[in-house]
């Protein structure tokens, strides 16, 4: 009994209040996120396929053949430049196209605010499924609304999701038009926190709107630009379910996504092991490009 | 006490009932199956419930789109059905995972089940090194679609028998009006080069099936030919959905000729408007040479056992009864998929359907594709082969020796299994 309460007391002083009050989430995310990680870091070092499934002793230790192999398929550089292409127009637009409505939504002559931010941020809240069925409907090319409107303009209907130049950019609108809102609510929070003040003071040095705009607002969002910028890469670098219900990666591959090759090779093919190690390259790359933002940042932020 | 009594009642009622269960026991047979056929099959489960008392059968369906994963996921969780119907060209990767349980004992001791009243070539489908996996259940195989007034019009009276012949007829057709395609290939589609290639008699892979072959002779020989219908612009180099409606275009003699599978003689029927249903007719395909029969491919969807079946017995009576003659013209009647045992094509309606004539020649000329688990996987790769060559010019050689570059990576695993676990 004494020795219990030793133990305990050991452990109180060792392990503060806060410890214990965080230990369930702690051994959650222990169970649930590190210990797949971990497993799927050495997954990535065998060659776990059809053939270990069916029987175990089949595994083999690979070391970075999977690595080296990932190097050398075309379908890995095609998917990359594609997650690319995605993350570099469809992240850029989103994050302008954001702040622009943020900037109007939060416009002294704008009334009913409320009204229009829950209209503008129910894209994010409705289920992506369903949002790619309308779409698909709207991206018909004999029935969809896009080609009807195209056809009142007097052009030529485009083969929205089949054609190789305008798979792409198709999917990039629809998700820019259903995650914006997310940005947007950030940018409005990050526009209110700017005084009014220093607006007043500008307009008393008789800056214009563009000047109010390029020398207060600018500079003083940018920590909350730092910040959209960073979310937005990660979840654009992370596209799957878009290509996957609107085109299956087609036509020819032209909007297959590393994502989306991952599950092909994961859950398609049951190539696990290299599944995983396309998974950890994808996660070197956007720990990259985060980190280089993040950098550039700072550079911005000590500027004389 | 009015109470008591009603519950008394009650509770004899419930322990009779429960000894009646006892006297006998219903076993349930889990049977997963996809897409319509999902559907249908189930009109023929009160059938088979009232001659086999004590069995049960539930269906499952599954679509099509995402029966491949769930059936892998769910072998991989243990929670396979007693029975699942299955594409024969998934049948060797779920014998490499050891998930089906061989048949060749129970067809042998059945007396419903004679093998030679079945298409040789779909069941060697369903073999996997000799060991029989899968009872076949309705057929797929791939002939020529066409139109009858075109090709008239063209100067031919009836289909292509040769390569050659084929060729030529092509041509004619185009010259009728330049804006048009004489054949519809659509280039996501990997199965006319292996057609052509097995025709020619391509084994598209050597070395025990571990090794790409696409550069052997008989294989370029066949991929000449699919390049020159492109080159000479007989069919568009469009995909599949790029096609915004297949039958209208097929209406509007956008195309006069489309290689495809037995599901469209419905379609077209029911799609195609009322003038042109004397006008288009179905053909075996085109041999490479005059005096034999042009190769299809043995398609079809297999029904199995699970080697994890606790009902093994009552599960193999599910799958005789769905294979016997009549049972597989009732199938017939309800989803229009074409029965794979010779004298299930005796039923009247099926016998009278002139569309469906040429699938019951083509099917004694069939043959199967490489058995191996990595079949679909190869196949994807050909379909990128296929887009390098037509869409940006890339030469026979390039492709094809990538091609095969390709191949041997993904059959790495499979030449060391054959040279450490023979």
């Amino acid at each position: 009994m004494t020795r219990v309460s030793a133990r305990f007391a050991w452990c109180k002083r060792r392990f503060g209040a806060g410890f214990w009050f965080a230990l369930p989430a702690l051994s959650l995310i222990a169970l649930f996120f590190f210990v797949p990680v971990l497993t799927a870091l050495a997954l990535s070092f065998t060659d776990f396929d059809i053939y270990v499934l069916g029987d175990f002793s089949t595994l083999r230790f690979v070391g970075f053949g999977n690595y080296i192999r990932i190097m050398h398929d075309p379908l890995f550089w095609l998917a990359l430049r594609n997650t690319f292409y995605f993350v570099l127009i469809g992240g850029s637009l989103s994050v302008v196209f954001s702040l622009a409505v943020a900037l109007l939504v939060n416009h002294g002559l704008v009334r009913a605010r409320g009204l229009f931010r829950t209209l503008l941020f129910l894209p994010v809240v409705t289920t992506l499924v369903a949002v790619a069925v309308v779409w698909r409907y709207l991206y018909h090319q004999r029935y969809g609304a896009f080609n009807w409107l195209l056809e009142q303009f007097g052009m030529d209907p485009i083969d929205w999701l089949g054609d190789i130049h305008w798979a792409m950019p198709a999917i990039i609108l629809m998700a820019v038009w259903k995650n914006f809102g997310f940005n947007m609510i950030i940018f409005i929070a990050g526009l209110q926190s700017i005084p009014e003040r220093l607006y007043e003071a500008a307009r008393l040095d008789g800056a214009g709107s563009w000047a109010q705009f390029r020398y207060i607002t600018l500079p003083l969002l940018f920590p909350t630009f730092l910040f959209v910028g960073v979310i937005t890469m990660i979840g654009y670098f992370q596209l799957f379910a878009e290509p996957y219900l609107m085109t299956q990666g087609g036509p020819s591959n032209h909007t297959l996504s590393l994502g989306l090759l991952m599950f092909n090779e994961g859950f398609r093919w049951w190539n696990m092991g290299y599944a995983s190690a396309l998974a950890f390259v994808l996660f070197i790359i956007i720990l990259m490009v985060t980190l280089i933002q993040a950098g550039v940042g700072k550079i911005v932020r000590t500027r004389p | 006490m009015k109470k008591i009594l009603l519950l008394l009642v009650v509770l004899s009622a419930q322990s009779f009932s429960g000894c009646r269960e006892h006297a006998a026991p219903v076993v349930v047979v889990n049977f997963w199956a996809l897409g319509r056929e999902g559907e249908v099959v189930r009109q023929l489960v009160p059938e088979f419930e009232r001659t086999h008392p004590g069995i049960k059968v539930k269906v499952q369906q599954i679509p099509w789109s995402a029966a491949h994963e769930k059936l892998l996921t769910s072998f991989a969780g243990r929670v396979m059905p007693d029975v699942f119907q299955l594409g024969n060209t998934w049948l060797p990767e779920f014998v490499a995972l050891k998930a089906i349980h061989p048949l060749g004992e129970q067809v042998s001791r059945s007396n419903d089940l004679p093998l030679n009243d079945f298409y040789s070539g779909i069941v060697d489908s369903n073999r996997v090194e000799s060991g029989l996996y899968g009872i076949p259940w309705y057929v797929d195989t791939r002939v020529l679609f066409y139109r009858k007034d075109l090709l008239t019009q063209a100067g031919f009276n009836r289909p292509p028998a040769t390569w050659e012949e084929w060729m030529d007829m092509m041509e004619h057709v185009k010259r009728l009006d330049s804006a048009r395609y004489a054949l519809l290939i659509p280039m996501n589609e990997w199965q006319l080069p292996v057609i052509l290639g097995l025709q020619l008699g391509a084994h598209l892979l050597k070395d025990n099936n571990s090794r790409g072959d696409f550069e052997s002779p008989e294989f370029r020989r066949a991929f000449r030919f699919y390049r020159e219908i492109f080159r000479r612009e007989l069919a568009p180099a469009l995909a599949e959905s790029q096609i915004a409606n297949l039958y209208q275009e097929f209406a509007n003699s956008y195309f006069s000729m489309f290689i495809t599978g037995p599901w469209n003689i419905g379609e077209f029927r029911h799609r195609l408007p009322a003038w042109l249903q004397e006008r288009w007719a179905t053909a075996p395909m085109p041999a490479p040479i005059a005096g034999i029969a042009g190769l299809s491919l043995a398609g079809g969807a297999s029904l199995a056992l699970s080697a994890a079946s606790k009902n093994k017995a009552e599960a193999w009576q599910w799958i005789e009864f769905l294979s016997r003659s009549e049972q597989q013209a009732a199938f017939y009647r309800l989803s229009g998929d074409l029965p794979v045992r010779r004298s299930a094509w005796q039923d009247e309606i099926l016998a009278a359907d002139d569309k469906a004539a040429a699938f019951r020649e083509q099917l004694e000329a069939v043959v199967s594709l490489p058995r191996i688990p990595e079949w679909e996987r190869i196949a994807s790769r050909l379909v990128i082969a296929l887009e390098r060559a037509i869409r940006e010019g890339a030469s026979d050689d390039e492709v094809l020796s990538e091609l095969d570059r390709d191949v041997d990576l993904i059959l790495e695993k499979r030449r060391w299994l054959l040279e450490h676990r023979p």
